[in-house]
């Protein structure tokens, strides 16, 4: 996640779960942690059991806030606004963590003078291109710098964005360890502190209280509790999941939790930290070993159409000259070894030339689009349902009957496979099943008790779990489906004298396999993984014995170490009571280096002290010689406090002794980001893509470089703010999950036990808006909006608050989104009314809130349906073109 | 008083009693008891209607539910000292079999099929029932229920057609083989606590003084107590509200409170064929 | 000696013999009761292993008897879980074993009504020859700009947060040797 990345260094929850307990205040905003994640809670509760408090901010009053000693309702999509607001409270009143911003994070650097903020250009930060619709970032340097790469290689040159940069990158191109011009006194006028204060100063209690829509009261006891349990005796942790990533600004929305976090001081330290909750067994797993389309394993980069033609320039672009990315071509190497093992030499350039090139977007939406337009003709789909579980779930359904070929693997028949007969779009006529061409593949999948393997777990932990029993009849892995697909297409290339088989005839494809299915092992893929010296065959023991001359094979370097001593370090199962401490460092792995909290180097001061007796974790033993304490220091280990980095030193030798963040180029965390990220180098505020409001700071309403499908006639959009037609869809809608189901519901729909828990789809409305509209509790309503409409069961609750802001009322409309056509329960999908409006930098969608209408009744079925859908747009559309209001960005171009 | 009936009869073999303390304070509605309870229970599917009360689609305890998770929404605060903007409170809180130490379901079962067991709890041995169904009018909490169920030729435990009682055993199974109850395991905050009776009693009072000096609204113990109508639960609750609010009856009395009177006169009406029997007995084993 | 066993089984009996004259206890215990051994303690092996929902990465053991799953509950040694599991974790026996799982691979033809039996191996071949039929009609070795590219665009991959790491480590290096760079999962999602 680069919020996290390009602050910290790293794309991961910087602590582990259990450490919750350590903390003195927990702020969960943006997750539902004890819905979603309640055996993680259990930590939470500890901690409150010990006197902690626990705040929950959140549009509902959930099962979280009915645990917290706090719970602040706010508007969905408001989030920046309210975590601005206690940077701004921090900075007003001078209480932020002096001695640990001035000197680990980036607060005394002097950015370029041409850098102009959002609050002197009305919503824009400096470089804004309107043409292009996005930045030239070359103004949000750190002053005196150039970036790299020189400017008239651009289009060659160096700008990590996206998930690449959700692992530091190359550290905003500094070519030396410290940034040329800095103000430790943090006192000019362009030193990042002040820009901070400058940028934050209109987010005051009562401009929070009016957009977030909570009491300025509520807003000020955040900010003291969170000040009072912050510091040198006391740390507090952020919690949160989707209910951040999924907006138009949900990078932003972390970055925001970031600057917070570092002024408070809570970074790398126990009790501290941002616990990055996620969704899925591996979904870290699946971005650190990515099925993602513009990173390699590792964060390392997909080369790029437009950039990087030649490896030299690849390298160059992609290598910081300090901190551990000073190392990238070491780690590029060593992949593409494992990857094509001898056919990759340093004459061929390891086979750079021939590598596939990726486009700014290849994201999922992005191909959906292609298939629309006929474009994408074969497609495989292991282990996700886009039918329910991606917004707007029509598009991907109408998509999905375009291609020529589709392979679906589920353990069961989930919806994305059998839309071709019992889609609504078959029910409502837009789609034939005689019509359709598609031909479709179910192949049935094996569970995790049928396998061997690890998952990445929430806290960067990989944890190995070993197969129970064999899998039935057709059932099998994905590393069984994707080991065979790879060997029969090969085998059927082996003679090809085509250039485009020259990769694939060179990948290393072989693995030993097992049991009478022919399964392969495992094991073998994390040994290849971990990495070996390709001469000796001995097993690396960690990133730092990667070599860029070809000698080394890793297939992914942050995992490398995974395999130490031949041993499966991720399956160690040691119980936690024989373990010495709740770090409990010998149960699995975690990466990097087996680190539990990352940057721990920050829980001792400049000088190696902890910063109290409290919060001892990670200190330096002056005996010794070396970092010691409770974890695996972050820190080379023999690093004094008080090293200096000599004249002319690279890497990781360029990285002060006081200086925690070890993946950054300057070693320090980033309050303000001067590159890799595409919408600004700091959070701002701004509207949901869809919100009933206009922007209270700016003319400038949603993010200007949010993606948009504007001539997508699957993706239309409602009016918005005050737009004529907007008061057709006058609510703000927003997505979640239960306890009792996962996901798109193909795990738990189709499970008796937890079907029966949660049997039906339902919304979730306030009292007021039932009697407003008409809704009955226990009846039916009809929630729509211009993709679609849906029906669910009332729940009328007071839960759900309706919240008051710039002297209106707003309602607020709760929507589960785990049902869909099949399963022991069925119900609509709450994603079916999703737009695809995307965040810029994750391609990640904004389904936490958006607009709708509601009515009671159940909806129209059949062909009824989509004409329903289309009549209200029809007249919201030409209630607006008849007033035409453009969006800023849009005026700004003409 | 607080001696379960039926517990003195194991002699050597009896154990230490056991039971459930749920504290509801930090109940997180999650669930997990219900199914962890079915899952090692092998309990079947109890219907897939939506209530529309809250959170809770189960509805109460019965045949197949022997863990019942409640939610109540309140306009209350969860502390008296004012703490809460909105005042709004969301009460959970798992039910379960309460083990009553003065048990009237085992009183009244004809077929010694309702049982005390070892370690002080209360079961319903299926091998014995017969579904005559005189324990579930008995309960005073209701939790006695009959399953009608078809049979299920798919699912191996449920082939049969089924009209027995079925309730909440305390994993008797379980205990015998030294595990803790499937639902106490599961529980991810320890709503749920497993253990020995008066250990349970010491804690739960413990946790009642702390949450007093805290300030929570409401909270106390139902059923903690070894002098009530029933003799005290073996499955006891730390609460925040009235038994009511949670739909619990809040002073229970076990139906069977008069049958020793019953039972003395009808004794004294058929001695003579008692005592003839028991001459037959020792006569046979001598 | 039969008299006296079927006496002794007789249970007015047993209920005054071993002092329980109302039947509650001891007296009343049932064969079944009597032998009654928790079916984990049966299992012929226990396996670790890793909740497949959420990320929390809850430890679970899983108890196998006869070749099948007889029950999976939480794994007391793991650190973060210590033994417990919420209701989807601990439904995850019958996740396994739902009535709705599939076991055999399903064919629908293009324009087909219905789904049609297909062998596994017939499907494996059938979709490598696609896969490579696809390619090699829709391969772009540069971008309309001329720049190089190495690709086609017209196959994708979708999944992989619910897979297992060398599950995904195995799809993109597959897929980035066959020059197939549309490859997502649900970190976006």
């Amino acid at each position: 996640m680069p919020g996290l990345g390009t602050s910290f260094g790293r794309g991961g929850a910087t602590t582990f779960q259990q450490d919750l307990q350590n903390s003195d205040c927990i702020v969960i905003m943006g997750s539902n942690m004890a819905e979603n994640h309640p055996v993680g809670f259990q930590w939470v509760m500890e901690a409150r059991e010990r006197g902690a408090k626990v705040i929950h901010v959140d549009p509902r009053f959930t099962r979280t806030s009915a645990m917290a000693t706090k719970h602040v309702g706010i508007r969905a999509g408001s989030d920046i606004a309210f975590l601005g607001g206690i940077a701004n409270y921090i900075l007003e009143h001078d209480l932020y963590f002096r001695e640990y911003v001035a000197k680990y994070t980036n607060a005394p650097v002097i950015i370029d003078e041409r850098f102009v903020d959002t609050e002197d250009a009305d919503g824009l930060f400096s470089g804004w291109d309107p043409e292009a619709g996005r930045y030239d970032i070359e103004s949000w340097r750190y002053e005196g710098m150039e970036v790299h790469g020189a400017a008239g290689q651009r289009g060659e040159g160096f700008e990590p964005r996206g998930e690449q940069s959700g692992h530091g990158a190359a550290g905003g191109g500094l070519h030396h360890g410290e940034p040329p011009v800095e103000d430790p006194e943090l006192e000019h006028p362009r030193c990042v502190l002040q820009i901070l204060k400058r940028h934050y100063r209109r987010y005051t209690p009562e401009f929070v209280a009016e957009t977030c829509g909570c009491s300025v009261e509520d807003f000020v006891e955040v900010c003291q509790t969170l000040v009072e349990n912050s510091g040198r005796e006391r740390t507090s942790a952020f919690c949160y999941a989707v209910g951040w990533t999924q907006h138009t600004t949900g990078v932003q929305t972390i970055r925001s939790a970031a600057i917070v976090q570092q002024l408070l001081g809570n970074i790398g330290r126990p009790g501290g930290g941002i616990m990055a909750l996620r969704g899925h067994a591996s979904i870290q797993g699946s971005t650190d070993i990515p099925t993602l389309f513009n990173i390699l394993p590792g964060y390392l980069p997909m080369p790029h159409t437009l950039s990087y033609s030649k490896l030299e320039n690849f390298i160059d672009a992609n290598t910081s000259p300090t901190g551990w990315w000073g190392n990238f071509e070491a780690y590029w190497v060593s992949l593409m070894k494992a990857y094509f093992g001898e056919h990759a030499t340093v004459e061929n350039d390891w086979l750079f030339d021939l590598l596939p090139r990726i486009d700014s977007d290849n994201s999922a939406y992005f191909t959906v689009q292609q298939m629309l337009a006929g474009n994408v003709k074969g497609y495989i789909i292991a282990g996700e349902n886009p039918a329910v579980g991606h917004a707007n779930g029509k598009a991907h359904r109408l998509g999905l009957a375009k291609l020529d070929w589709l392979v679906v693997r589920d353990i069961v028949e989930i919806e994305s496979a059998s839309f071709w007969y019992d889609s609504p779009e078959i029910e409502s006529g837009e789609l034939e099943t005689e019509a359709i061409a598609t031909e479709v593949f179910f192949l049935p999948a094996a569970t995790h008790t049928e396998k061997d393997g690890s998952f990445t777990n929430t806290q960067r932990l990989l944890q190995w779990h070993w197969q129970a029993v064999e899998p039935k009849e057709d059932c099998r892995s994905e590393l069984w489906f994707y080991f065979h697909l790879g060997r029969l297409i090969k085998q059927k290339l082996e003679d090809s004298e085509e250039e485009r088989d020259t990769l694939i005839k060179a990948l290393r494809w072989e693995y030993p396999t097992h049991s009478q299915i022919q399964e392969p092992a495992a094991e073998a893929v994390l040994q290849e993984v971990n990495g070996w010296e390709i001469e000796s065959g001995k097993f690396l023991s960690g990133y730092p014995e990667l070599k860029d001359d070809g000698s080394t094979l890793c297939g992914c370097w942050i995992y490398s170490g995974c395999f130490t001593d031949g041993v499966n370090q991720t399956a160690r199962k040691k119980p936690h009571w024989e373990q010495e401490s709740y770090v409990a460092p010998e149960w699995a792995w975690a990466w990097p280096a087996n680190r539990r909290i990352i940057y721990n180097r920050a829980s001792a001061d400049p000088d190696g002290n902890p910063w109290s007796e409290r919060k001892r974790y990670v200190w330096w033993d002056g005996d010794e010689g070396k970092w010691t304490g409770l974890d695996v220091p972050d820190f080379k280990e023999d690093k004094e406090p008080g090293y200096v980095p000599p004249e002319g030193s690279g890497a990781e030798d360029a990285i002060a002794g006081d200086h925690p963040f070890i993946m950054q180029a300057d070693g320090r965390a980033w309050l303000y980001v001067a590159q890799g990220l595409e919408d600004g180098p700091l959070p701002t505020h701004y509207e949901p893509h869809e919100s009933p409001f206009d922007n209270p700071l700016y003319s400038q309403r949603a993010n200007p470089r949010r993606q948009q499908n504007k001539d997508l006639a699957e993706d239309p959009y409602n009016p918005v703010a005050d737009e004529p037609g907007s008061e057709i869809y006058p609510y703000v809608v927003t997505t979640y999950r239960l306890t009792e189901h996962h996901t798109a519901g193909g795990m738990t729909r189709t499970v008796p036990y937890l079907a029966e828990l949660q049997p039906e789809m339902f919304c979730e409305v306030h009292p007021d808006l039932a009697r407003e509209v008409g809704l009955e509790h226990g009846g039916w309503a009809t929630i729509y909006t211009s993709r679609s409409a849906i029906e669910a069961r009332v729940l009328v609750t007071d839960r759900i608050r309706p919240l008051r802001m710039n002297g209106r009322e707003v309602h607020q409309v709760g929507l589960p989104y785990h049902w869909g056509g099949r399963g022991l329960v069925t119900g609509d999908s709450a994603n079916d009314l999703a737009h695809m409006a995307l965040d810029p930098n994750v391609h990640i969608q904004e389904v936490k809130a958006f607009t709708c209408g509601i009515r009671p009744g159940r909806r129209p079925r059949g062909p009824e349906l989509p004409r329903f859908v289309a009549e209200l747009r029809d007249q919201a559309h030409s209630r607006r073109e008849q007033d035409p209001r453009i969006e800023p960005e849009e005026a700004r171009k003409t | 008083m607080s001696a379960p009936d039926g517990l003195v009869t194991y002699g050597d073999e009896q154990q230490e009693r056991v039971g459930f303390f749920t504290d509801t304070s930090v109940c997180i509605g999650c669930k997990a008891c219900e199914v962890a309870c079915k899952e090692w229970n092998l309990i079947p599917e109890d219907g897939l209607s939506w209530t529309g009360n809250s959170y809770d689609n189960t509805g109460e305890l019965s045949a197949n539910t022997w863990r019942h998770v409640a939610f109540v929404e309140q306009e209350k605060p969860l502390l008296t000292n004012g703490n809460g903007e909105t005042g709004l409170r969301w009460l959970m809180e798992s039910d379960v079999c309460k083990h009553c130490t003065h048990a009237a379901c085992l009183d009244v079962c004809p077929t010694g099929s309702l049982f005390r067991t070892e370690f002080g709890t209360v079961v319903v041995q299926q091998d014995i029932c017969n579904g005559c169904g005189y324990c579930v009018p008995a309960c005073p909490f209701g939790v006695l229920d009959k399953r009608h169920l078809a049979p299920a030729p798919d699912l191996p435990a449920f082939a049969k057609e089924d009209g027995r009682v079925w309730k909440c055993t305390l994993c008797y199974d379980r205990l015998k083989g030294g595990h803790e109850p499937a639902c106490a395991k599961a529980c991810p905050t320890k709503s749920i606590q497993f253990g020995p009776l008066d250990e349970l009693r010491e804690r739960a009072d413990a946790r009642l003084a702390k949450l007093d000096a805290e300030g929570w609204n409401g909270a106390q113990l139902y059923g903690r107590d070894p002098d009530d109508g029933v003799g005290g639960f073996g499955a006891f609750f730390l609460l925040l509200d009235e038994p009511e609010v949670y739909g619990l009856p809040p002073d229970p009395v076990v139906t069977t409170r008069d049958l020793p009177e019953m039972w003395t006169n009808m004794l004294a009406a058929a001695g003579a064929l008692v005592v003839g029997v028991a001459a037959a007995f020792v006569g046979s084993r001598s | 000696m039969a008299l006296a066993k079927l006496l002794d089984s007789w249970p007015a009996l047993r209920q005054l013999r071993e002092g329980d004259p109302l039947g509650l206890g001891k007296a009343v215990q049932s064969p079944r009761s009597k032998k009654l051994v928790p079916r984990i303690d049966e299992a012929d092996h226990v396996v670790e292993s890793v909740c497949p929902y959420c990320a929390v990465g809850c430890g679970q053991l899983v108890y196998v008897k006869d070749g099948d799953v007889t029950h999976i509950e939480g794994d007391p040694a793991s650190p973060i879980s210590r033994g417990r599991l919420c209701p989807k974790g601990q439904a995850s026996k019958s996740l396994v074993q739902s009535p709705l799982r599939e076991y055999k691979v399903k064919y629908r033809r293009p324009y087909g009504t219905r789904w049609e039996e297909l062998s596994l191996d017939e499907a494996m071949e059938m979709i490598a020859e696609r896969v490579i039929r696809t390619r090699a009609e829709t391969w772009r070795k540069r971008t309309d700009g001329g720049a190089p590219a190495n690709r086609t665009m017209a196959i994708g991959n979708l999944g992989g947060a619910t897979l297992d790491n060398e599950e995904n480590y195995l799809i993109k290096k597959l897929m980035t040797g066959l020059g197939i760079v549309q490859v997502e999962n649900q970190a976006r999602i």
